[in-house]
C-alpha cells in the first residue's frame, strides 16, 4: 500500500471516493492565497455543518504541534469561535522520538458557543508519527470512528522495525474503526524546508484551516504573528507551508467542516492562563515579582519578563524559592504589594516566609499555578492538590485568604483583586490556579485598564507622635502599616509575638491580643463576600460544588444533565477561605451534595476503606468541617483535566 | 525602579540627630560582656556621624543574638525569618534605593540556614552594610557548633567535639564573583571596629564585614590569646584605605601594608590561622550593583500602564470587525 494511494487507506464508513485527480491539479493551478481568496463554491457545499469539534496535533516534542494547536485555536477564536485549547505536555524537554510517552501537541475544542473546558473525547486527530497517535489512542481520548490524519512516510521507512510499527498500528486503528487517511506530509513540505521537522505543522495547521473552512488570509496573519520575532525569509516560508497545507487538504480530503461562529460584540482577547496571569500583575500596579524557575508557573514569569520592565517593574529570579518569597516580602515591607508566582513545592518552599508576611502583617500576593503533587508529582500535570496546604500549609495559627482562579480571565482578574485585598488588609492572599488553566487558550473580553486597580503612592508621610505599628482597630482587627520613609513610624518589625508598638511580646494577654486580631481580619474581610450563585437551579437532588478549573466542566455536565431532566445544579467557590455566608443554606437546599475535585479522594469500598478512615478531596474536608453536612466527593488524579462527560456519568451514578 | 523622590522634601527645621536619636526604648538584652554591644555601639555612633534621618534607615536581621540588634535601634528594623535577613534586604533595597540598608547577622544565620542566599547577596551586589557577627557559636539556642567553631569544640550537640575544620566566611565571600568589599573587625578593638563599619558604609555596593565577637556566655576563652596579644592580630593599613591613630599604632604593631585592591594578596590574608587579620581585605568601587542595573527607565505611572496594557492587549485581541471580514466573503 502506497501512501500516494490515499483512497485505499480511506476507511470512512460511508463509502465516499477520495477527490479526483483533476481536483488535484485545479488545486495546483489555483492562485496562490496571498490574499483573502474563498475556495470555490462547489467544495463549499461539502462542508459538513456541526456545532462543535474536538481537534488534536500530537507530535514529537520539538516538531511544532503546540505551536499549530495554538495558531489555529486562535485563527478559530478570531473568526468568532469559541475555543478551548489544552495543551498536550511531555515532561522532558527531549523526550525519545516516535515514543508514546514523548507527544507533544495540543488539543482545541471548537464551537458556535462560547465554551468554558477542554471537552470530551476527540474527532480528528493530527498525528506526526504512529507512536505519538498511539498515545492518544491509549489515553482513550479519541472518540470511536475518530477521524484520524497520520503522516505516512513511516510506511517506507528504511528500519523496517519501524515500517512495521507503522503497517501494525494503522492496521489496529483501522480495524478498531477509526477514520484513517494517511498523509504524505513529509514529501509535501520537504518541497518548502529541507528539515521538515520545523515545519510540518504549518503543513498541518493549512490542512485543519482547509478542513474547518477557517479563512485562509486570517492564518496567514496569525502564521505572521506567530512568527514576528523571526526574519522575513522564515516568515515567508511558513506562509509558503501553510498555503501548501491549505491546497493539498482541498484537492485531496474529503473532508469539511463548518462550525457556525457566533459573532463577539466586544473586543475579545485569546490568552493563556499564564499570560492572563503575568497581565494581571501588571494591571495591579504591583512593581516586584520574585520567583524561582518551577514548572508550570515559570511561563507567566517568562511573559512578565518582557513586559514588566516597560512600566519600570522587576521580575527578580531569586537563588530559591525561599528567597523569592522573603524578597518579595522585603519589597512589600518597603513599598506596594508585590508578588511571588510558584508551583505546588515553592508553595511548601514559601510557607515560613508566608507565616512571617502573616504575623507582621505585610501585604503580599503569592500565585501557585498547582501541579501535580505530593513531592515533585506531575510537574507538567493538572492538579488541585494544594488546597489544604494554602489554608493550613504554615506553622501556628496563620490567617490567610485563599482564592481560586476558575477561567483564563479569572487569572487576569484574580491578581488584580488579590492584591487590592492584599493591601486593604495587610494580608497574604494565595491565588491558585493550575496547569490546565495556564496552558489552556480562551477568548474573554478584552479588559479595559481602570486607574483603580492600582495602588496608590505609598505614603511617606509623618505618623502622628502616639500611633503604633498594630494598633488594631477593636473591631475589625485592622491595621494602617507603617512604610520605612515614614517619619515617627520607625519600630522593629518582627516575626515573634508582639505588642502594639511592636515589640517582642513575653505576656500571655499580649500573645493572645496578636493572634486574636489576625484572626478577626479574616471575618471582617469575609463580610465583604456575596454567596456565589447556583447554576442550574435553587433546589434540586443533587449539587456539585467545585473550585478553580473545575467550573467550565462541571457547569457543562450540569447543563447536559438537566437537559435530561435531572434536578442537578452546581455551586463554584471563588473564596476558599474564608468562605462567604449563605453556602449552607444553598447545601441545604438540595438532597444530596458533593464536590467535584481535581485531586485524591478515597471512594468507600466497605473493604478497607468506609466512613471511619475515608479520606475526602479538599474542598469536602473544608465544607465538611464548616458546615457540618454529609457531603460526598468525588475526585480523579489523571494529570489531566476533568471531561464533563465523566463528570455527567458520577452524577447520573449519585441520582441513582 | 522608581523610589519615592523624598531627597526632594524640604527639611523646615534642621534637625541634629544625636547617640541617644538611634537608641530605642528597649535596653539591649545581651548578656554583659557580650561583644554585641561593641557593634551595637559602633553603628549608632555610626549613625550619629552621618547624621543618618532614622526613618530612612532599616535595619534587617533574621534570628539569633546579633539578629536582636534592630530592636535596640530607633530606625525601621526587620527582624525576620532564620536565614533570610539577605534577600528580605535585597527586596527592601531593590524597591527603596533610597534607604540606608544595613544587614545584622550571625554565623549560624549567614553561614549555615542562609549560607545560599549570602553568596547570591554577594553576586547581587546590592547597596547594604553586612555586619557578621561572628561568636563562632550557637548562643540563643544555647551553645551549639556554628559553621565556624574551631574543630574538636565540645558543644550541646558535639559532646565529643566537633569533627570538621571551620568554614572561613572571608575566603568564601572573596571567592564570589562580583565581590566589592570585604573587611574583618574585632569587637575588642573598638576604633578600628567603628573605622572599618563607617569605610563598609561608604562603600557602594555590598559591604561585608566580618566582626569577631566574643559570646562570654558558651566561649569566653575563645578570642583570648588574641586579646591579650595584640601582636597575633595583624592590622592591614593603606594610605588611601584603612590608617590608625597613633594610640592604636602604639598597641597593635603587627602591621602590613595591604592594597584592598589586590584580591590575591586578599584572599592570603584571609586564609591566615595563627595571626587574625583586621582591616579591609577587598575593596572595588566598580562593581555594578544590582538594583542600578535593574532600575527601570520610566517610572510605573498609571499613563504608562495604560499604554502598555493596550499595546499588549492588542497583540492578542480579536476584533468584532475581523468577524465582519469573514462574513462578507
Amino acid at each position: 500500500m502506497k501512501p500516494q494511494v490515499r483512497a485505499e487507506a480511506e476507511t470512512k464508513p460511508d463509502g465516499k471516493k477520495s477527490p479526483a485527480k483533476a481536483d488535484k491539479k485545479k488545486a495546483q493551478t489555483r492562485k496562490p492565497a496571498g490574499k483573502k481568496k474563498a475556495p470555490p463554491a462547489s467544495r463549499r457545499r461539502l462542508a459538513e455543518a456541526v456545532t462543535e469539534h474536538i481537534v488534536e496535533i500530537v507530535s514529537d516534542s520539538g516538531e511544532g504541534a503546540q505551536r499549530c494547536g495554538q495558531s489555529f485555536g486562535s485563527i478559530a477564536a478570531r473568526t468568532g469561535l469559541g475555543i478551548w485549547t489544552v495543551e498536550i505536555i511531555p515532561a522532558e524537554i527531549q523526550p525519545p522520538a516516535r515514543s508514546v510517552a514523548g507527544a507533544s501537541g495540543n488539543r482545541v475544542r471548537l464551537a458556535s458557543r462560547r465554551i468554558m473546558n477542554g471537552g470530551d473525547e476527540a474527532d480528528l486527530v493530527v498525528a506526526f508519527n504512529e507512536q505519538v497517535l498511539l498515545s492518544r489512542v491509549r489515553a482513550n481520548e479519541l472518540k470511536p470512528g475518530c477521524i484520524i490524519l497520520l503522516e505516512s512516510k513511516w510506511r517506507d521507512d528504511p528500519d523496517p522495525a519501524i515500517a512495521q510499527s507503522y503497517a501494525e498500528v494503522t492496521a489496529e486503528l483501522t480495524a478498531a474503526g477509526y477514520r484513517l487517511h494517511e498523509i504524505p506530509m513529509e514529501e509535501e513540505c520537504v518541497r518548502f524546508v529541507p528539515d521538515t521537522r520545523r515545519g510540518k505543522n504549518m503543513f498541518a495547521l493549512g490542512m485543519l484551516c482547509n478542513i474547518y473552512s477557517l479563512d485562509l488570509a486570517l492564518a496567514q496573519a496569525q502564521v505572521r504573528f506567530a512568527f514576528r520575532k523571526k526574519d522575513e525569509k522564515i516568515i515567508d516560508i511558513n506562509l509558503e507551508l501553510l498555503d501548501a497545507g491549505y491546497q493539498w487538504a482541498d484537492a485531496n480530503l474529503d473532508l469539511k467542516f463548518a462550525i457556525k461562529a457566533a459573532r463577539p460584540r466586544d473586543p475579545q482577547i485569546v490568552v493563556n492562563g499564564n499570560t492572563a496571569l503575568a497581565l494581571g500583575v501588571v494591571g495591579s500596579g504591583m512593581e516586584v515579582c520574585a520567583m524561582y524557575p518551577i514548572t508550570p508557573a515559570t511561563s507567566a514569569s517568562h511573559y512578565l519578563s518582557d513586559i514588566f520592565e516597560k512600566v519600570g517593574c522587576v521580575v527578580h529570579q531569586a537563588e530559591d524559592e525561599i528567597s523569592a518569597c522573603a524578597f518579595a516580602i522585603g519589597a512589600s515591607y518597603a513599598g506596594k504589594c508585590a508578588v511571588t508566582i510558584t508551583s505546588g513545592p515553592g508553595l511548601s518552599l514559601k510557607q515560613e516566609g508566608i507565616g512571617l508576611a502573616v504575623m507582621a502583617e505585610i501585604p503580599l500576593v503569592v500565585v501557585d499555578v498547582q501541579r501535580g503533587g505530593p513531592s515533585t508529582g506531575q510537574p507538567t500535570k493538572a492538579e488541585q492538590g494544594d488546597l489544604l496546604a494554602a489554608c493550613f500549609g504554615g506553622h501556628g495559627d496563620a490567617p490567610k485568604i485563599i482564592m481560586a482562579a476558575a477561567t483564563i480571565e479569572d487569572c487576569f482578574y484574580s491578581v488584580i483583586t488579590a492584591r487590592k485585598i492584599a493591601e486593604t488588609f495587610n494580608m497574604v492572599v494565595v491565588v491558585l490556579t493550575d496547569a490546565s488553566l495556564a496552558t489552556a487558550q480562551q477568548p474573554f473580553p478584552r479588559p479595559r485598564f481602570r486607574e483603580d486597580w492600582l495602588a496608590p503612592p505609598i505614603d511617606q508621610s509623618a505618623v502622628p507622635e502616639d500611633a503604633k505599628p498594630y494598633d488594631w482597630d477593636p473591631r475589625t482587627g485592622m491595621i494602617e502599616r507603617f512604610i520605612p520613609g515614614q517619619p515617627n513610624g520607625m519600630h522593629c518589625l518582627t516575626g515573634l509575638a508582639h505588642d502594639r508598638a511592636s515589640r517582642v511580646a513575653y505576656d500571655p494577654e499580649v500573645n493572645e491580643e496578636g493572634i486574636r486580631n489576625r484572626s478577626l481580619k479574616l471575618a471582617a474581610f469575609q463580610r465583604t463576600l456575596k454567596t456565589p450563585p447556583v447554576h442550574g437551579g435553587d433546589e434540586g437532588d443533587l449539587l456539585l460544588v467545585g473550585w478553580g478549573s473545575t467550573k467550565g466542566a462541571i457547569e457543562e455536565a450540569v447543563d447536559r444533565l438537566r437537559a435530561e431532566g435531572k434536578a442537578v445544579s452546581s455551586l463554584h467557590l471563588k473564596f476558599l477561605q474564608p468562605m462567604a455566608s449563605g453556602i449552607k443554606e444553598v447545601l441545604q437546599r438540595f438532597d444530596k451534595v458533593m464536590t467535584i475535585e481535581n485531586n485524591w479522594c478515597d471512594m468507600p469500598d466497605g473493604d478497607l476503606i468506609d466512613e471511619y478512615n475515608r479520606r475526602y478531596s479538599s474542598l469536602a474536608w473544608l465544607l465538611r468541617a464548616r458546615h457540618l453536612i454529609d457531603i460526598d466527593c468525588w475526585g480523579e488524579t489523571r494529570g489531566q483535566p476533568i471531561k464533563p462527560g465523566r463528570i455527567a456519568e458520577i452524577a447520573r451514578g449519585k441520582l441513582s | 525602579m522608581h523610589a519615592p523622590r523624598t531627597e526632594c522634601l524640604l527639611n523646615l527645621i534642621d534637625q541634629e540627630y544625636a547617640i541617644r536619636d538611634y537608641q530605642s526604648d528597649i535596653p539591649p538584652r545581651w548578656c554583659t560582656g557580650c561583644g554585641d554591644n561593641a557593634i551595637l555601639t559602633a553603628i549608632q555612633r555610626l549613625c550619629r556621624d552621618e547624621q543618618l534621618p532614622p526613618e530612612k534607615t532599616v535595619f534587617v536581621s533574621g534570628i539569633g543574638c546579633s539578629s536582636r540588634l534592630p530592636h535596640y535601634m530607633n530606625a525601621y528594623g526587620f527582624h525576620g525569618l532564620h536565614g533570610r535577613a539577605f534577600p528580605v534586604a535585597e527586596g527592601i533595597k531593590m524597591r527603596r534605593p533610597d534607604l540606608h540598608v544595613f544587614v545584622t547577622t550571625g554565623d549560624g544565620d549567614c553561614c549555615s540556614i542562609g549560607a545560599a542566599h549570602w553568596i547570591h547577596a554577594i553576586r547581587y551586589n546590592m547597596d547594604m552594610t553586612v555586619l557578621l557577627h561572628d561568636n563562632q557559636i550557637y548562643g540563643l539556642t544555647k551553645m551549639q557548633a556554628s559553621p565556624t567553631s574551631p574543630r574538636g569544640l565540645k558543644s550541646n550537640t558535639t559532646p565529643r567535639g566537633t569533627q570538621l575544620d571551620p568554614l572561613n566566611p572571608l575566603t568564601v565571600t572573596l571567592g564570589v564573583p562580583n565581590v566589592s568589599f570585604v573587611a574583618q573587625a574585632a569587637d575588642w578593638i573598638p576604633d578600628v571596629l567603628f573605622d572599618i563599619i563607617s569605610r563598609a558604609y561608604h562603600h557602594k555596593g555590598f559591604s561585608f564585614v566580618r566582626i569577631l565577637q566574643r559570646c562570654p556566655e558558651y566561649l569566653p576563652h575563645r578570642f583570648d590569646s588574641w586579646v591579650r596579644d595584640p601582636a597575633s592580630m595583624r592590622l592591614l593599613v593603606h594610605p588611601e584605605g584603612l590608617q590608625l591613630s597613633a594610640a592604636i599604632s602604639r598597641t597593635y604593631r603587627n602591621q602590613e601594608v595591604h592594597d584592598p585592591s589586590n584580591l590575591d594578596r586578599a584572599r592570603e590574608v584571609a586564609s591566615l590561622t595563627e595571626e587574625i587579620p583586621v582591616g579591609i581585605l577587598y575593596q572595588n568601587p566598580e562593581v555594578p550593583c544590582y538594583e542600578d542595573l535593574r532600575e527601570g527607565e520610566r517610572p510605573n505611572t498609571p499613563g504608562l500602564i495604560r499604554t502598555v496594557l493596550d499595546e499588549e492587549f492588542e497583540k492578542f485581541t480579536i476584533w468584532p470587525e475581523d468577524h465582519d471580514e469573514v462574513r462578507a466573503d
